[in-house]
């Protein structure tokens, strides 16, 4: 029941470590009490609805290390506290990783890009407004799910991967570091274990109160993108109701490396579409090989959406999606 | 006509304050002793108040009282569908059912968490076609709609009729309402274009910068509430019944509004003020009660959404001939609003149709309270007929600027239920004007030209909205230091019109602004009666009420020069700072010694005697206080003649892609026909604001309610998605006719509403124009359904859904 507005921040202890074995120490230490703080753009909204009530808040942006965007023997690394607006304008980014670049000035609005960090875009929590209204949904913990129904507001939902739960993934750079084959970073007490971009987001099937594999305790410190896709042809694109502020109703992220013409190898990955970034597998095999052309984008932009289950009223997905593919391909 | 002030731009006294962040909103004030109250509000669509246990949340430390309905109804409540200051009977969800005050506002809250609320949930409904038909739920516990003098009803229709309008065809059922004129049989049949559809837009909050926070406290038996409003002066005298204190013991302060909106102009639309206000009262505190964004949207209100079915029929030469509208209004849940009259007022103003019929039946819902919004009704039914007066221009094979001209307002013409006289109209000058600034003729052929996936579409847009009101009052006085004092009640929304308006008593007296004060703020400074400020109405009431005052104290000036310095009155005239004779100009006094004499004199020129009988109650009230304290100019504006209009006239060209639902707007114009201009600067504002409104109703604006449990999905800036910066184009040329009105004495008429109703209409005809010539029949074109409709995709969506999606 839903029977008042807050916007008064409740009293919570508030930890500010400046290292990293404080911050993670805090967050061993806290659990699941230890709510972790980026910039704050999907943190302060939960906090004030009292629709998560965790006992302290762990800031992890005073810890220098987890900042800045260097180049590594393999690529780049980028920290995970590091402003989506500084990796939007990196000129190490836009030069090698456009994709990246690109997709992280299409989040959001200026104002959020300037204090929302890569790590928060990325572990953010769906934006299905029935869970974020705190009512008792499969994802808060409860036994239904609203969108999910004959009577449903499931305009921004899933078409793929539904399991109780059709939240999509918000994100605008998840998509990016799939295609750019980027590995997560992940930090603990018990030392770094990292993860493949495409293995970082989980799906309601393996666990529905979660969007990512990060468990108690761990952080997500930095990003590592490597020289496989540097410099390659890529395209992003995002399609959203309002061309400021809004989350995609549709993203794609797309990397080529093209050679005569001819497409040698690819990376296709959808946003919005799935509770976890969508790659394209078989859309990326039918043009290995092949000619990059509108002809071949026609053939193949059909293969993005099999297998859709669209709900009543997302049937615009299908198509927009197969559009946004075929506008990556004919590039 | 040359003027000094009028048509000129100007710093209004405002600017600095609100560049620097200084001038203040009811939420900046604090004061000695001040508690904080928060709302616990109906977490249902509609429901009954069975018990409120508040002990263990009165036990906490700092909290201090707790105001129920039965505080402030201790006689039961209204029963009426009205907003209620609070209730336990509530027909929406985030209906105020009590306030709770602490020593500051985490502690309110975290009390507002140890209340119990008990709450019988009753059925509820968010569609009226739901509530219409037979079994369906009633979103009132007395029926589904209110009847004016005669209380709750209900209306019913038969499953067929209803699905038989869901599918286009005319409703058959008995209208709540209804006026018609002209041979409607004849017109059809004069037709040789017939369209007929079904339509639908949708309802939507206000979402104002500003939410509706007030503050108050009492002081020697007087309350003194701070809060907001579109006029102050019109606002404060109901304001003070609701409140339950007499006017002369009521102070109300509102030195800035952010965003009127439409229902910021009466104090029924917003009780909410009065919390604070009982609640001081009761606790004998100062209260503050802010008021949150998602509060905001429930408190806030809506725009009505209508269903509808409308059938035009055009003549060859593109006449139109004939217009028949049967509506079906959201009423929402407190029964308000009047959108479906003024959509179909709107139409037979901008097209003049030869034979016209309007129905309506009028349900509630349990959603957002429906209320004035920006042009309500014209706005939206004008995104509705645009792309129609295209779609009628190419069976006819007319040229869509022609068509539009055909049936344009003019001089002479008349328009709506009671076919009342337009004061002036210019519409084809505006059409024209537009079309100039636009290169129409040089665009048009663009139209439906493709690149790659992108298609461009033009579109032509015109607004409507009656601009103009009489029957208020004007007060200005002359300071023996030859300052004027301009009393003026009209709110301080941005739009600089309290400034504006004022100069046309500067005008009269032919002053330099720099010696001129506007007097504002707070009714305790004595002001008069303005109009609500809503309905575009502003510049011509309040010049007309402004420049009477000003002649009042004109004619009291030469009186006193006549008395001490021989002649006629009519012998004198003035130069800005002095009255003089006009045969030999030596002979004078400065305007600072006749004010000082008037003090001498007192009597009428200080308003102690002769005051006008026929001013309104807070006039009189503010003209006996300040009786005596100068020179004064009175006035009571007597009833004009005739409808005022404002028109306006947009043009668009936009390049829409196929591939993403997606469209860059390559140009707009929007052109103002409203009397003569008084403040370029300002009406360049109103122009720009209400396109980029009109892109809001137009595209991206609605509301959700979801229809498992009736709560709202778009409470928030976020989901309501009003027009960002990148949403609209970077430069909007505007433009105005600029010729005078006979009905105001500066010649002019008010513009707000018609400026966005012009550009919702242009970009609905534009998205049409790209698709072929497609009418959705629905406002807004979301995205979504571009994408549908060029995958020719149909979503199971419920035709004519209100409040919901439409596919």
């Amino acid at each position: 029941m839903v029977a008042t507005s807050h916007d008064v921040m409740p009293d919570i202890e508030l930890y500010q470590p400046t290292d990293e074995a404080t911050a993670l120490a805090l967050a061993n230490t806290l659990g699941s009490d230890g709510w972790l703080l980026g910039g704050g753009q999907d943190t302060y909204g939960w906090l004030k609805d009292r629709n998560k009530t965790p006992a302290a808040m762990i800031e992890l942006t005073q810890v220098d290390a987890w900042k800045g965007i260097k180049e590594t023997a393999d690529g780049v690394e980028i920290g995970a506290v590091t402003t989506i607006t500084e990796i939007a304008t990196n000129p190490l980014i836009q030069s090698r990783y456009a994709l990246l670049s690109t997709a992280a000035g299409r989040v959001a609005s200026p104002q959020i890009r300037n204090v929302g960090t890569l790590g928060g875009n990325l572990v953010q929590d769906t934006r299905c407004w029935y869970y974020r209204r705190g009512l008792d949904c499969y994802r808060a913990g409860g036994n239904i799910c609203y969108a999910d129904s004959p009577e449903g507001l499931n305009r921004e939902h899933a078409l793929f991967g539904s399991s109780r739960c059709v939240a999509v993934s918000p994100s605008d750079t998840a998509p990016a570091l799939v295609a750019l084959d980027a590995t997560m970073v992940v930090s603990s007490v018990g030392g770094q274990r990292l993860i493949a971009a495409q293995d970082f987001f989980v799906g309601p099937a393996r666990d529905i109160t979660h969007m990512t594999v990060l468990n108690e305790g761990e952080i997500l410190t930095a990003v590592r993108i490597p020289n496989t896709w540097a410099n390659a042809e890529f395209y992003f694109e995002k399609v959203a109701d309002r061309n400021v502020w809004d989350f995609a109703l549709v993203n794609v992220a797309a990397a080529f490396k093209v050679s005569g013409g001819t497409i040698e190898d690819a990376r296709i990955v959808c946003g919005a579409v799935e509770c976890v970034p969508r790659r394209l597998d078989a859309v990326e095999d039918a043009i290995r090989g092949q000619q990059r052309s509108e002809q071949l984008a026609e053939e193949v932009a059909s293969i993005a959406s099999a297998g859709a289950r669209p709900l009543n009223y997302n049937h615009f997905k299908v198509p927009l999606m197969e559009n946004l593919v075929k506008r990556a391909i004919r590039g | 006509m040359a003027y000094m002030h009028i048509g000129k731009d100007f710093v209004p006294p405002d600017v600095p304050g609100k560049v620097t962040g200084r001038i203040k909103y009811s939420e900046d004030y604090t004061r000695e002793g001040m508690v904080y109250a928060r709302l616990l509000t109906s977490p249902v669509p509609h429901g009954r108040v069975v018990n409120i246990d508040a002990s263990a949340a009165l036990a906490m430390d700092g909290v201090v009282g707790i105001l129920t309905a039965d505080d402030v109804y201790p006689d039961g409540e209204p029963q009426s569908t009205g907003l209620k200051i609070l209730t336990n009977e509530p027909t929406l969800v985030g209906e105020p059912i009590l306030a709770i005050a602490a020593v500051d506002e985490k502690t309110a809250e975290t009390a507002m968490a140890l209340i119990s609320l008990t709450i019988e949930r009753l059925p509820f409904v968010l569609d009226p076609l739901d509530s219409l038909r037979e079994g369906g739920a009633d979103a009132y516990s007395g029926g589904n709609t209110f009847v004016f003098r005669q209380g709750f009803a209900q209306e019913k229709w038969t499953s067929d009729q209803i699905t038989s309008f869901q599918n286009g065809r005319e409703p058959s059922a008995e209208p709540q309402q209804s006026w018609e004129y002209g041979d409607l049989e004849a017109g059809f049949a004069s037709s040789d274009f017939i369209y007929e559809t079904s339509f639908s837009t949708a309802g939507y909050p206000h979402m104002s910068m500003e939410p509706r926070s007030a503050m108050a406290y009492w002081e020697n038996g007087k309350c003194y509430l701070h809060g907001t409003s579109q006029s102050l002066t019109a606002l404060a005298e109901p304001m003070a019944n609701i409140v339950g204190v007499p006017l002369e013991d009521f102070v109300f302060i509102n030195e800035a509004t952010g965003g009127g909106f439409g229902q910021r102009s009466r104090a029924a639309s917003i009780p909410s003020m009065a919390i604070p206000a009982r609640f001081s009262q009761k606790i004998n505190r100062p209260v503050m009660m802010r008021v949150t964004r998602e509060e905001e949207f429930t408190i806030g209100g809506a725009r009505q959404g209508l269903q509808g079915w409308i059938k035009v029929g055009f003549k060859s030469n593109g006449a139109m001939a004939a217009m028949d509208m049967y509506c079906v209004s959201d009423s929402g849940g407190k029964g308000g609003g009047g959108d479906a009259n003024s959509a179909a007022a709107g139409v037979s103003a901008l097209y003049q149709a030869e034979a016209m019929r309007f129905r309506n039946t009028s349900i509630g819902t349990n959603t957002g309270h429906r209320g004035a919004q920006r042009g309500p009704g014209e706005n939206q039914i004008m995104a509705i007929v645009a792309p129609i007066m295209d779609k009628a221009a190419e069976a006819l094979g007319l040229d869509r600027l022609a068509i539009r001209k055909m049936n344009a307002a003019q001089n002479g013409d008349v328009s709506g239920s009671r076919s009342t006289p337009f004061t002036s109209a210019y519409m084809p000058e505006c059409l024209e004007q537009a079309a100039e600034q636009f290169d129409w003729d040089g665009r048009k052929s663009r139209a439906r030209q493709t690149n790659g996936s992108k298609v461009t579409g033009l579109g032509i847009g015109q607004g409507y909205h009656n601009a103009g009101r009489s029957g208020m009052d004007g007060i200005v006085r002359m300071l023996p230091n030859g300052r004027l004092q301009m009393h003026t009640g009209v709110g301080n929304l941005g739009t600089y019109s309290y400034a504006s308006t004022s100069r046309a008593a500067a005008e009269v007296l032919k002053m330099s602004w720099d010696d001129c004060d506007i007097v504002t703020g707070r009714t305790d400074r004595h002001l008069a009666i303005s109009s609500p400020q809503d309905g575009s109405n502003s510049i011509f009431t309040n010049t007309r009420t402004a420049y009477g005052a000003a002649q009042d104290m004109l004619a009291k000036m030469k009186e006193i020069a006549a008395m001490d310095l021989g002649g006629a009155a009519a012998d004198y005239d003035i130069d800005g700072s002095r009255v003089y004779q006009i045969t030999d100009d030596t002979v004078g006094m400065t305007y600072a010694a006749v004010a000082q004499r008037a003090l001498e004199l007192g009597g009428k020129f200080t308003g102690e005697a002769e005051v006008p009988e026929d001013l309104n109650s807070l006039t009189a009230l503010s003209v006996s206080r300040l009786a005596g304290s100068a020179l004064m100019g009175i006035y009571h504006d007597p009833r004009h003649a005739g409808n005022p209009p404002g028109f306006a006239v947009a043009m668009i060209e936009i390049e829409l892609d196929t591939e993403t639902g997606k469209f860059d707007i390559i140009e707009l114009v929007n052109i103002a026909e409203c009397g003569t201009v008084v403040h370029p600067q300002g009406l360049k504002n109103q122009l720009v604001g209400g396109a980029v409104w009109g892109i809001g109703l137009s595209v991206l604006e609605r509301h959700l309610y979801d229809p498992q449990n009736g709560i709202p999905a778009s409470t928030g800036f976020w989901q309501s998605k009003i027009p960002t910066y990148l949403d609209t184009p970077a430069n909007i040329g505007t433009g105005w006719v600029d010729l005078p009105d006979p009905e105001n004495p500066v010649g002019a008429r008010g513009i707000g509403e018609p400026s966005m109703g012009s550009v919702s209409a242009a970009l609905n005809a534009a998205i049409s124009d790209a698709l072929d010539g497609h009418l959705f029949d629905a406002a807004p074109v979301t995205t979504d359904m571009i994408i549908n409709h060029v995958a020719g995709i149909s979503e199971e969506a419920i035709p004519l859904a209100q409040n919901n999606f439409r596919g």
